[in-house]
């Protein structure tokens, strides 16, 4: 009873935030739904037990993320990057991932109901107080089982870190010159 | 009954602890956020060799009741191209994210709001960094020049400083190896020792980032009255701007309590494990006998009569609150609240303790230049803390894995640490002058 209501207020939250963060004409406007739209799911990550995904999902996207989405913002000017070509493009990529989105939904909903058991369908998973504490469990199976995509994926970030430092230096470089 | 009511009372019944202290933390700690107004403008005074707020209650003990009603009562004001809504919103953000972190804080064995999360520690932190969400909007909303360099200054600022922080946070947690707020406690009282002793670069760390991200001096950047009027604050006024200032004083009680926690044992006495220090249990009690002794040897030097009575009041208040904490030791039964009640103390003891340094640095040391705390934050602070996570995993090791001796291996670690900072701040300091010297425009893209 609670728990649905818990749930189908996060998610309304969720999808009514996300609908108004694409519609705000404002950027602010926007990240402040995107925060709230992010919040929601943070909430439904903890209605599902998943506590230290809620809490990474507070403090990477929430706490981290989105203040420098709005830092940024806050430094462009969007009014005038918003009337370049480029920008207007968007309306019909959008459009197009959207469809492939929807679509892709739509036939993971379809298979999940033709094969009964399967697909979305958990089967015999514990109790929601039995879990065992899962940033514990999280950590076990990080640095054993999934060690190399693990490795793979700090390698990664850390590259991108990098360029994005060289990109930095090189521009104030020329800019000096 | 219907099933709607069924679930309701089901609801309170479970969760009516829950409910109730979170009632008392959104109606107690703005109080508390008051008095330690009070008690900062008291310091400063002392300091400055002033008498500070005198005039409202005796020694100016009603002045935060004043101000609140003042505030209270005072025009809001919005100015006329501000955006409204977020205008009105970005302080109760910055004020709720500063209460619920409090909820999952442990104020004592026995005082903790939420139950004892399995991720406590980085709910905590997690919750509380939010509030800067409330600084940045409302200094954009704002529409003033002062407010958006404030906010950009306090967004770099954090940006720059809770990756510090947050890796000193990573030393605490190697050692107590859980995300339990009462485990970490705990551990320190199995180990005999606080993680200070065991990790100091690390609270030092903590220490300077904690500073900096409660935007208090030496780092009060983002609010510099020489620069930027009050930089973010600016256009705020009357309740609104109350809102943020009890945001900025309940985080300072909420990092002061994580470090704490962390860091200087919880709620534990000073040796914990030591029997022979057992009196110690009595200390709560004879200090706040003794604050009462104090406060009647005053009672008779004030200049008014209704000042005379208020310092009896308060006398007696002392005696009531010592009275709780000995009569379990008259009253047998009672025995049981005792470590609770100790707890709660030493904590609190603790928590002001930090505070106290937090001031104390504000009125001792100058504001820094921005570039300057970039530099601090990004050259010396960062790499510290990185070289450190190492140095305590690597002392972690050599326990566990070759049976150092824990001192031997904490002490040698610490000291290559320590090696490490020195050059830091070696070569960053000739790296500075050097860019003097050849009087470069070292304009740093970041200051306002």
């Amino acid at each position: 009873m609670l728990d649905s209501i818990l749930f189908y207020f996060f998610a309304g939250v969720a999808v009514l935030s996300a609908a108004l963060m694409v519609t705000r004409r404002n950027a602010i406007h926007s990240a402040v739904f995107l925060i709230t739209a992010l919040m929601a799911t943070a909430g439904i990550f903890l209605q599902l037990r998943a506590e230290f995904l809620f809490v990474a999902q507070i403090i990477i996207y929430v706490g981290g993320i989105m203040v420098l989405f709005i830092f940024v913002i806050m430094l462009v000017r969007l009014d005038v990057a918003i009337h370049q070509i480029r920008f207007r493009m968007q309306k019909w990529v959008a459009g197009l991932v959207a469809l492939a989105l929807a679509l892709e939904v739509t036939v993971i909903l379809l298979l999940a109901r033709r094969l009964p058991g399967q697909g979305l369908l958990i089967q015999g998973s514990a109790p929601a107080d039995k879990l065992p504490p899962n940033s514990e469990e999280l950590a076990k199976s990080l640095f054993s089982s999934y060690l190399l995509p693990f490795e793979i994926a700090s390698v990664l970030l850390l590259v991108a870190m990098v360029g994005a430092v060289v990109m930095a230096k090189n521009k104030k470089r020329t800019n000096e010159s | 009954m219907s099933p709607t009511t069924h679930a309701i009372l089901n609801f309170v019944v479970t969760w009516w602890v829950e409910l109730v202290c979170g009632v008392v933390i959104v109606a107690v700690v703005p109080l508390i956020a008051g008095y330690v107004v009070l008690v900062e403008r008291k310091l400063m005074a002392d300091m400055q060799a002033r008498l500070g707020p005198m005039r409202v209650g005796p020694h100016g003990l009603l002045q935060p009741i004043a101000d609140a009603v003042k505030l209270l009562i005072k025009e809001d004001i919005v100015p006329d191209n501000a955006d409204a809504l977020i205008f009105w919103f970005a302080p109760v953000v910055s004020m709720t994210a500063a209460l619920t972190s409090m909820g999952a804080l442990a104020f004592g064995p026995a005082f903790q709001v939420a139950r004892d999360i399995n991720v406590g520690i980085l709910f905590v932190i997690g919750v509380s960094s939010l509030g800067f969400l409330g600084i940045i909007l409302g200094g954009w909303a704002s529409n003033s020049h002062y407010s958006i360099i404030g906010a950009i200054r306090s967004t770099a600022q954090l940006v720059s400083y809770e990756t510090a922080g947050g890796l000193a946070i990573v030393c605490a947690l190697l050692l107590s190896g859980t995300l339990k707020i009462r485990a970490i406690v705990d551990v320190q009282q199995h180990d005999g020792v606080w993680f200070v002793f065991l990790a100091p670069v690390a609270f030092f760390t903590y220490l300077v980032a904690s500073i900096a991200e409660t935007n208090r001096a030496p780092f009060d950047l983002p609010e510099a009255e020489s620069e930027l009027v009050a930089g973010y604050m600016t256009e705020y006024s009357g309740f609104r701007w109350a809102l943020y200032f009890l945001g900025e004083y309940s985080n300072m009680i909420v990092v002061a309590s994580v470090a704490t926690t962390l860091f200087l044992g919880g709620w534990l006495r000073p040796f914990p494990n030591v029997h022979w220090l057992n009196w110690l249990d009595f200390l709560p009690a004879l200090l706040i006998v003794l604050v009462g002794v104090y406060c009647i040897h005053r009672a008779g030097k004030q200049p008014v009569p209704v000042q005379t009575w208020f310092m009896w009041a308060v006398a007696l208040a002392c005696f009531a609150v010592a009275a709780i904490f000995i009569a379990p030791w008259i009253f047998a039964p009672l025995k049981f609240i005792v470590p609770g009640l100790n707890g709660a103390f030493w904590f609190l003891l603790k928590v002001s303790a930090y505070i106290y340094i937090f001031m104390w640095l504000r009125f001792t040391l100058p504001r820094y230049r921005f570039d300057q705390l970039m530099h601090l934050g990004w050259y010396i602070l960062i790499p510290l803390a990185i070289v450190n996570v190492f140095a305590v995993g690597v002392a972690m090791l050599l326990e566990s894995e070759f049976g150092w001796n824990r001192w031997l291996a904490l002490i040698v670690t610490t000291v290559f640490t320590l090696a490490v900072a020195f050059f830091l701040v070696y070569s960053h300091d000739k790296r500075t002058a050097a860019a003097s010297s050849a009087t470069v425009d070292t304009t740093d893209s970041y200051a306002g």
